[in-house]
Formats: C-alpha cells, structure tokens, sequence
C-alpha cells in the first residue's frame, strides 16, 4: 500500500457498510414482513423486528398457497424452478461442450458456417422474439411442458464460446500423446477432455443455474396452468389483485424463498461464480 | 487460432454439432425470420387471415406518439440506472479495494443480490415504497412528500430505477474491483512520490486505467436496462401509470399481449433487434481493441 492514513481506513470502512445497509434493507424488510400476520402488514406501520407468524406463514406459503388470486403452492412452483434451471444449466452445458468439441477438434466442411450459426445468437435475448417463439412452441404443442420453458432458452452461444475457448488452451500434446496411446475421439472426450473441463462446466452451470432460476417473462407467457408455474412468476401473481387483499406477509415469504436458492449458489460457491461470470462475459 | 493436432472423423463432427444446431435453428432463427416476415403483415387477433402490407406497421408505429414516449423513456430509464449503478458500484469498488480486513466479507455482501430475480428486486422494492403500506412512505408523508408511484408517473419512474440500480451494483462492483486489482500498484507509487495524494491519484491514474471496464460496463448496462429490467418494470408498476414507465421492450410485450397487434409488435421486435446488432457491434469493436493493447 502508498500510504496508510488511519481516516482514510475509518472512511472505507464507514462508506462500504453504508453500501451493506443499502443491499440488505429491502431484503431485511421483507424477511420481517414474512413474520407478521396479514392485518400488521397492511397497516402501514409495520414494527422493524421479527413478529411471531413465521412458521405460519411459510408453512401456508410452502404447503397451501394464497387464498385469494393465486392458490398453487409455492413448494409446487419451487419445484418447478428448480427443474426449469436446471434443465437449463445442465442442457446448456450438454449441447455447448459437444458443438464446440466439433468445431475445435475436427476439420469438415461448413466448419465455419456451423461456428458463425451458433455465434449469432449471441446477438438476440430472447425478450426482442417472444411472441414469434411463444407461436414456435405453441405450434410444437410445447405450451405448459418443462421442454417448453428449457429449450428455447439453451439456444444460445454463450456456453459454446466458453468451451471453445477453453479447448484452445489445451496444449496439442495432449492429444497427439492420447493418439499414441490408441485413442479414439471417443476415449480421448471421455478420458482427457471432460476431466479438464470441470471447473469450465462448474462456473457455466452456476451462470446458468441463476439465469434459468430467475427467468420471468419467458415463463409468465408459456404457463397457462397454475400447476406449472415457476416461483419468480407467482410471487407476481400473488400480488395481483386489489392492494387491501393482497396477501402481502405470503407474498414476501414467497420471496425469501425465491431469493434463497439462487443466492445460496452465489454466496456458497463464490469462486465458480465470479470465474463464470468473467468469463461468460470475454 | 486453429488447432494444428486434430481428429478425421467423417460423420461425427456433424452429430455433435446436430443438438445445438436443431435447437438454434428451431428456436432462434426460425422466430426471428418469422418476426421479421410478420412484421410486413397484418393479421386478424386470431392469426387465420394474414396480408402482405409492406412497410406499413413501421409507418403506423412511427406515426405513434406513443411509440417516441416509449422511446424516451427508454433512453431517460437507461441512462439514469447506467450512471447511477455505475458510479455507486465504482464507489463502493475503490473503498473495498484498499488494503481492509474485512474484505472479503464486503465483496460478498455487495455481490449476492446478482442472484436475485429482477421481478423479485421489483416487488421488494414496491413493498418498501408502497404508498399505502411501505415502510418509506410514511416517513416520506410526513416530510410532507405526496408520494404515490401509482398514480404519479416520475415517482414510478424513480421506484423503477431504485430498484434496477439496487440489482445491478453487485455486478458492476465486481468489475470494477476486479479492474482496480489489476492497477499496477508501483504506478501509484511513483504518483505518491511525485506528491499526489489520494484523491489526485484516483482521477489522474485509477480512473483513466479503468476505462476500458468502464466503457465494457456501460454497453453491458445498458444491455441489461433495455431487457433484464422487464420484470421490475412489468412487478412494480405494470408500465404505468399512464405509460410512464413502458420502455421499448415493455411495448413489444404489450401491444402483442394486450392489444393483440401482432404486426406492429413484430415491428418493434425488428427495430430492437437492430439496436441490439448495433450495440453488440459496438462491445466487439471495443473487445478487439482490448486484446491489441
């Protein structure tokens, strides 16, 4: 370090937790709103400290649902989350290491065209064509499945790029050296290549994972039938209704706990995170 | 850069590539031609009959006042989240990067609401700003605030940014730390023993040697405004009230769902989609430019 001045540690120290404070009240404040019957909530001078309905509360939210707009339990939807991300994370991870095994480790004809047909995709977040693929899945009779919410979600280049990148790092000794042993393109994927891959497949996954968990809009559009509903489009649905008889406290829980899978991922598996992150991002 | 070591295989380079290639093809290029073919065409709210029209949806989309609100408030929208999550993340970034003890814990602490869903950032922050029930706007009565996002369109509007700001710090803190990190720590030196202090060594040496993760930022940010904030705008206050929070992507979604005009709807899809293509071209221009340095 320069220099080491004692205010400018008291300043740093004053300024980042003024910085904590910022990113913990909302969640704070809804943790303390999931404690509290409905008739504290709603009336607009809710106590900062934990109230005495948690158990209550989480169990009606897990197990019953909401007794007015939206009635499908959240250990229903929960479920249903966390079958969408992963089909998301792991398809993702599936498709992108064997296209990208193809283009790095073969020579064929309409190499590149394969490459730039992927790449492009890069370009199109799925919110500027839903309502052309909302009717591609409609017309697929895909409205209401898990394949619906997960495939055309996965049709992107992200985790191509990844892999390719990574492949290319990989001196060619290795190969030529498996070659020799008798190796084959099977034996050398399957004995050399997914073994390096792993930490690459862990931080894509952990990208994926919170992409496909948090997803909104593609779900809210292609479930119609409350059973298939993820937890991220139910929280919404619970609220829309008129304000004095919206289930605020059951809204709130449903937060919490749509927030605590994703979050634990980040906080739980830091390095992966930050490492998918940058990476996913060059 | 080419591998110089690789496999023969006839058939089996095209069978790994079959499931990328059938969902992209499936998923991706067959929705956007269509919306891009749809866009020429009127159809019926049912889609049985379809008519060629040309350029007509662009010309009644751009005869829209509506459509250049959508446009502002778009362009208000993103800059107002870029410069203020921006420059609170390169804040809190340039605090966490002296040499502290507890770190660790703060990078941590200001990372983990990446994680969260935009929708769900959406409705924690209706519920603190709530104008009936939130915990702030008591206080913000009692200042003698008429605060309601509901019914008044720039208190929505700042309600949208709070809560697409709260979401997007985490990530830019993390690039900017990881920017910081990567300052050379003897060029600050030499600006110490030149006399610089602090503050002079921020502006003069930090900031310019952060450019290039500041401008990689600003694209990434606006990226994200554009279309991650759908679902704070469409939990918190549903494009309203009167329009004033509906930004170019919420219109897409809301004439096609709610006025059921599909034409037009693909329209704007298209015109999106050259925004994006444009501002994609821009980041790879600057990721060239990186890698030649």
């Amino acid at each position: 370090m320069v220099e080491h001045r004692r205010w400018n540690d008291i300043l740093a120290y004053a300024i980042l937790t003024f910085g904590v404070f910022i990113v913990v009240f909302p969640v704070y404040v809804a943790l303390i709103a999931s404690t509290h019957d409905a008739a504290t909530v709603v009336n607009g001078n809710m106590p900062m400290l934990p109230g005495s309905h948690t158990l209550e509360n989480y169990y009606r939210a897990i197990f019953i649902g909401g007794s007015r707009a939206s009635r499908e339990p959240v250990g229903h939807m929960l479920m249903n989350s966390f079958v969408m991300a992963m089909g998301i994370a792991l398809g993702k991870i599936v498709i992108s290491i064997l296209s990208a095994y193809a283009v790095v480790y073969f020579r064929f004809p309409f190499r590149q065209t394969a490459f730039w047909i992927i790449f492009v995709t890069l370009m199109l977040p799925v919110e500027v064509r839903i309502y052309p693929t909302y009717k591609v899945i409609a017309d697929l009779k895909m409205l209401d499945t898990y394949a619906g919410l997960i495939l055309p979600l996965i049709a992107s280049a992200t985790g191509t790029l990844l892999f390719r990148q990574f492949f290319m790092t990989i001196p060619d000794e290795l190969l030529e050296a498996s070659r020799i042993d008798g190796a084959g393109p099977f034996r050398f994927f399957k004995d050399t290549l997914l073994p390096l891959s792993v930490t690459t497949m862990a931080a894509l996954f952990v990208i994926q994972f919170i992409y496909g968990w948090n997803q909104y809009l593609w779900p809210l559009l292609i479930t119609t039938q409350e059973s298939m509903q993820t937890i991220v489009t139910g929280i919404k649905k619970m609220l829309t209704t008129t304000d004095e008889l919206a289930e605020w406290q059951l809204a709130m829980a449903t937060a919490i706990l749509a927030m605590l899978p994703p979050v634990a991922v980040v906080v739980f598996m830091q390095r992966l995170f930050v490492r998918g992150l940058v990476e996913t991002e060059k | 850069m080419e591998k110089s070591a690789v496999f023969k295989g006839k058939l089996l380079p095209y069978l790994l590539l079959v499931p990328q290639l059938v969902i992209t093809l499936v998923f991706f290029y067959w929705p956007a031609s269509q919306a891009v073919w749809q866009s020429f065409l009127r159809e019926d709210a049912f889609g049985l009959n379809s008519e060629f029209i040309g350029l007509e949806n662009y010309q009644a989309l751009l005869a829209q006042p509506e459509y250049y609100k959508a446009m502002a408030t778009t362009v208000v929208f993103s800059s107002l989240v870029a410069a203020l999550s921006l420059s609170i993340a390169l804040l809190f970034a340039t605090q966490a990067d002296k040499n502290l003890k507890a770190a660790p814990t703060f990078k941590v602490m200001m990372i983990w609401p990446y994680a969260v869903a935009p929708a769900v950032a959406g409705v924690l922050w209706l519920f603190i700003f709530h104008p009936s029930l939130g915990t702030m706007a008591r206080p913000l009565r009692l200042m003698g605030f008429n605060w309601n996002p509901m019914l008044n369109g720039n208190h929505a509007m700042a309600l949208v940014v709070m809560a697409a700001v709260w979401k997007q710090i985490a990530y830019n803190f993390l690039f900017f730390l990881a920017g910081l990190q990567a300052i050379p720590r003897s060029v600050l030196e030499a600006g110490a023993i030149d006399g610089a202090g602090p503050y002079r060594r921020f502006w003069t040496i930090t900031f310019p040697l952060l450019s290039p993760t500041t401008f990689f930022l600003l694209v990434v940010n606006v990226v994200y405004v554009f279309f991650d904030t759908f679902g704070i705008i469409d939990a918190v206050t549903g494009g309203g009230p009167a329009g004033a929070t509906t930004t170019m992507v919420y219109k897409v979604y809301a004439d096609g769902r709610l006025g059921g005009d599909l034409g037009g709807s693909a329209a704007q899809s298209v015109i999106l989609m050259v925004i994006v293509i444009a501002l994609t071209a821009i980041q790879f221009r600057y990721v060239e430019r990186k890698v030649q340095y």
